[in-house]
């Protein structure tokens, strides 16, 4: 058995034929699914207060005053399960050398011309972009969230910094949202990427076409069976 | 004396109330604006625009304007602690509107100790911060004679209108979570009847009529106090915020921060325009064309993995398989 260098302790093969990889375990799919719905139900209450032709959003929450009320609850609630996210993947997001090879073939990332890019591990640059943005945002949303939680936190700024808290809030929001946009596209554009997030594996195509590093490795980890 | 029927806002608060039963003229007929694009009137009755002149020269700090408007607006202010301060309560809250502030000045150039008291409370502000910062459609209305009222049914209690308030003057109540401030008793003035702190105040410190009359009275009043000495005595009606519904005279108009803090030049922030303004156009419009571009690369393009990916993945497991610790032993070769 060699070492990981690529790949998370659950990864591995789970078939030959075809090859079925495991990509990501039970525990961290609800918890992805858990944020996910948290960030939808934010961004939902959010536009709602955010400008008035949604404000009609506010009513899938029971009315203006009730979404004033849980939409820093549910923030908690996406920050915790989404740090507890960050602390199970961090690992395989920071930056490596084939991220620049990466990042300077971004045309054929586009084309979807594979082969005049590196071999890479777990996570491509993409994949890091939209992991450290949303770590970065959701630290930005929760800081200024709780300065401009009113109800509970009248006093903990002055008025001047709860306006710049605000503003900043709310271009967070935005940004937040642009990179789910991208995050969730990214997922339906590379096709076969989807199963990673429900029954947990890829198929052994996708991860010799995107991710061959991680691959290899696991496939050098397997433990041969007995019988053969 | 009672108010002419056929006026449509009273000229004083002195006057007794008509006797007639009256049709109040504030309703949504007269609203000019309403908070996150909440309904406006179509042609809003023309009302004459009114004004609380508020004489801080005159003033005797006797607090009878706090307790006829806690009279008349039926609030209850808890019971609080002496904290070795005149102003009582401690501050605005959601169920006191208006509060006498007090600040001993020791004037610099005369060497004169003056008390200086000035009445806090919504300003009513033509161009208003609040009502720009409110995210509830119709929780904050302006009407046509320039009163600014809090809509409580409408309101979600998000403190924003705190926020855009270039005077800190809103309160939120932590019993019903709607926010709270004066209302130039706009139910009132609605009748024919002058706010009821004017109507109590017993020096007319406080006077109520039409924006015209109240700036003219001011004017006199300024002439006075330049003649007593006051050269610097002045109108404070603040043109960052449009001018305002609520007006001072003040003796040293040219340092209004002594009246414990009054604003020298307040307008709405820079940072809350452009967060109601550009941050929510640009905002939106990014995330639609992110989304709809999003759709349009999809329908066209995909990366889809070929049947001959899933071949060299075989063929790439089956050898490693066959060679333990051979193929893939984390070292894959760097691009």
């Amino acid at each position: 058995m060699t070492g990981r260098r690529y790949s998370e302790p659950g990864d591995r093969i789970l078939s030959r034929d075809p090859v079925s990889v495991r990509r990501y375990a039970g525990f961290t799919r609800l918890n992805h699914w858990f944020t996910a719905t948290t960030l939808i139900l934010l961004a939902l209450s959010g536009f709602a207060l955010f400008d008035p032709s949604l404000y009609w959003l506010s009513s899938l929450f029971g009315g203006g005053q009730a979404t004033r009320w849980v939409h820093p609850f549910i923030g908690i609630a996406l920050f915790v399960s989404f740090m507890i996210l960050f602390v199970q993947l961090v690992r395989h997001n920071l930056f490596r050398r084939e991220d620049a090879v990466w990042a300077r073939n971004i045309g054929a990332v586009v084309k979807g011309d594979e082969d005049r890019l590196p071999e890479l591990g777990k996570y491509n640059l993409g994949q890091k972009f939209v992991f450290w943005a949303m770590f970065w945002l959701i630290v930005v949303l929760i800081a200024t969230g709780f300065m401009i939680w009113y109800q509970f936190f009248p006093e903990i700024v002055s008025v001047d910094t709860r306006r710049i808290a605000l503003m900043v809030h709310s271009i967070a929001a935005v940004l937040t949202i642009l990179t789910l946009i991208l995050h969730v596209f990214a997922a339906i554009w590379t096709r076969g990427t989807l199963s990673a997030m429900t029954t947990g594996t890829v198929s052994g195509g996708w991860a010799f076409r995107h991710h061959r590093k991680w691959l290899r490795e696991l496939a050098g980890r397997q433990r041969t069976d007995p019988a053969e | 004396m009672t108010i002419a029927p056929n006026v449509d806002s009273p000229r004083t608060a002195t006057a007794n109330p008509p006797v007639q039963p009256a049709q109040g003229n504030l309703g949504q007929a007269a609203v000019v604006r309403s908070s996150a694009g909440g309904p406006v009137a179509e042609n809003p009755t023309a009302l004459t625009p009114v004004a609380k002149l508020i004489d801080v020269s005159k003033c005797i700090g006797c607090k009878a304007c706090q307790s006829a408007c806690v009279e008349w607006n039926d609030t209850h202010p808890g019971v609080e602690e002496n904290v070795g301060v005149y102003e009582n309560p401690h501050d605005l809250t959601p169920d006191m509107f208006t509060l006498m502030r007090f600040a001993e000045y020791d004037n610099p150039e005369t060497g004169d100790f003056e008390w200086l008291i000035r009445k806090d409370g919504c300003m009513h502000c033509a161009d208003p911060g609040c009502l720009t910062a409110c995210p509830a459609p119709g929780a904050i209305v302006q009407y046509s004679n320039g009163i600014v009222d809090f809509i409580h049914e409408n309101c979600i209690g998000c403190g924003y209108c705190v926020s855009g308030c270039p005077f800190d003057i809103p309160r939120i109540s932590q019993v019903d979570h709607r926010s709270y401030k004066c209302t130039l008793c706009s139910d009132r003035v609605a009748v024919g009847q002058g706010p009821a702190c004017a109507k109590a105040c017993p020096t007319h410190a406080i006077t109520f009529g039409t924006k015209d009359d109240m700036t003219a009275l001011a004017a006199e009043r300024v002439e006075d106090l330049k003649s007593r000495g006051y050269d610097n005595a002045g109108l404070y009606d603040p043109q960052g915020v449009g001018g305002t519904h609520v007006m001072y005279v003040l003796h040293h108009a040219d340092k209004p921060g002594i009246y414990n803090d009054l604003p020298e030049d307040p307008q709405i922030a820079g940072v809350v325009e452009n967060w109601k303004g550009p941050t929510k156009t640009v905002g939106l419009a990014a995330i639609g064309l992110a989304a709809l571009g999003s759709v349009a690369m999809g329908l066209f393009s995909r990366v889809a993995v070929e049947p001959e990916d899933e071949r060299h993945a075989e063929d790439l497991v089956d050898r490693a398989a066959a060679i333990p610790g051979g193929e893939g032993s984390g070292e894959g070769k760097d691009a």
